[in-house]
């Protein structure tokens, strides 16, 4: 079945295969959303945090499946750097960067408190445009699927942006792009994901 | 301020032969849920080789204890089991300070969960979930009880082996995983339409728990041992210029 006579280099150990999160995803990484509470401390609930810099914004949207359905069992995971652009470490202490959210069980929609990140050093010295990594899982996805929020009203930034200028078609490019929405004293930004169909979202092999 | 050089590792490319693929038909849930255009490859930059940190001190120490995390009353129900073993890279090292998280049915093979409507009962006993971080040797263990198998609506008479859900956070964003552990000898792995999502006979046994019995505690619990590959960092390196938004307006 395998073409190569040595698939699989000896001295390195092959990942561990991937499996489905299921429909009870909840239970181990949301177990308020399941209905139930068991740890003091839950974790990944919320990236904001006191004296944190930077401008607060919302994330929101929908998760939406090949039929145009909602799906209503997502879980999606954001990984970011702060609003100087620097990633949680040494340089960036008491900012986590990262937070854990669910679609609801009813519309399918979920909800992200964070804020705006800086601009992140590429590879050969060129600029990233202000972006939020974003992992999802839920039901029926073998592999979690990478994508990104990039923000409609930095232009400019992602005119320039490395990776944004990997993608073929304006089309494609523009399911990426968050768009700020007026929603009183919230800056709202609306990136909804579509896993399949005319407007399918970009994912991400890294 | 200063403008730095900073080599930065990149991790392995995924094999797809080592996962399911997105489309697995068999796995009807799939069908709507897979994307249908190939994925765009990226070079690592700065936001797939960084992640998250965790601290010991925001677990509670019964979190990785599924017998006694939720005991409101008494025990829960079930076969006490430890399952335990080791998180390494591709290369072999331990992969420490990795935040694992489980859940899982209860011995019935019921949910406790909003949406699990099984005829098996809930547990009063026995919530499902736990936590831990590996230590220095990528080491970790849980103690829980066996969860059973159940029915679920793909094909009209599909049941899933035993089975734990298994998340690990890794060290960087690229290493992120979800996947599942089953149990040697079950036979109901051979036709589950989600094992069988991975085509390779080999990547499948890597998901099968082996009985331990040098682990297992005498007149206490039955040990299953599970060791998990996580991707591994590559020995070139790319050199970066990393700035600060100053230096760069």
């Amino acid at each position: 079945m395998n073409p190569f006579p040595f698939p699989h280099p000896p001295h390195m150990l092959r990942e561990t295969a991937s499996q489905t999160a299921g429909p009870y995803v909840h239970i181990g990484l949301a177990p308020q959303q399941a209905g139930f509470d068991v740890y003091r401390n839950p974790i990944g609930a919320s990236l904001l945090a006191d004296g944190l810099e930077g401008q607060p914004i919302v994330l929101s949207g929908l998760v939406l499946d090949g039929a145009g359905a909602p799906v209503r069992d997502a879980l999606l995971e954001i990984w970011q750097a702060d609003a100087h652009g620097r990633y949680a470490g040494p340089e960036a202490a008491g900012f986590r960067g990262w937070a854990r959210a669910c679609t609801d069980f009813d519309k399918g929609s979920y909800r992200i408190d964070t804020i705006k990140p800086g601009r992140v050093m590429g590879r050969d010295g060129r600029w990233m445009a202000p972006h939020i990594n974003v992992w999802l899982v839920a039901r029926g996805i073998n592999l979690g699927l990478h994508t990104r929020i990039y923000f409609a009203d930095e232009a400019e930034a992602n005119a320039v942006d490395p990776v944004l200028s990997l993608i073929d078609g304006e089309g494609r490019l523009q399911t990426l792009l968050a768009r700020p929405e007026g929603a009183g004293d919230e800056w709202v930004y609306r990136f909804d994901i579509h896993l399949q169909g005319e407007r399918e979202t970009v994912f991400f092999e890294l | 301020m200063s403008i730095r050089v900073q080599a930065v590792d990149e991790f392995y490319p995924r094999d797809p032969r080592d996962h399911p693929p997105a489309l697995a038909p068999d796995y009807k849930s799939s069908l709507l849920r897979a994307p249908r255009h190939a994925l765009v490859a990226l070079q690592h930059s700065l936001s797939e080789i960084t992640g998250p940190v965790f601290h010991g001190e925001e677990l509670g120490s019964l979190d990785h204890d599924l017998t006694r995390n939720y005991a409101r009353q008494g025990s829960p129900i079930g076969e006490r089991l430890i399952v335990h073993g080791f998180v390494r890279d591709q290369n072999g090292r331990p992969a420490a300070n990795t935040l694992m998280e489980i859940w899982q049915a209860n011995a019935g093979g019921r949910y406790r969960h909003r949406q699990d409507q099984y005829l098996a009962p809930i547990d009063p006993n026995f919530g499902g979930c736990g936590r831990a971080l590996t230590d220095e040797n990528g080491y970790y263990f849980f103690r829980t009880v066996k969860p059973g198998p159940y029915p679920w609506r793909n094909r009209a008479n599909d049941w899933r082996p035993a089975h734990i859900h298994f998340s690990l956070s890794g060290a960087a964003y690229a290493q992120r995983l979800i996947t599942q552990m089953y149990f040697e000898g079950d036979p109901l792995i051979a036709g589950c339409p989600i094992a069988r999502s991975i085509q390779d006979e080999e990547q499948l046994r890597g998901l099968i728990a082996q009985l331990d019995r040098r682990t297992t505690v005498p007149f206490d619990s039955l040990a299953y041992r599970f060791d998990i590959v996580l991707r591994g960092r590559r020995a070139t390196l790319f050199e970066n210029r990393v700035q600060t938004p100053q230096e760069a307006s």
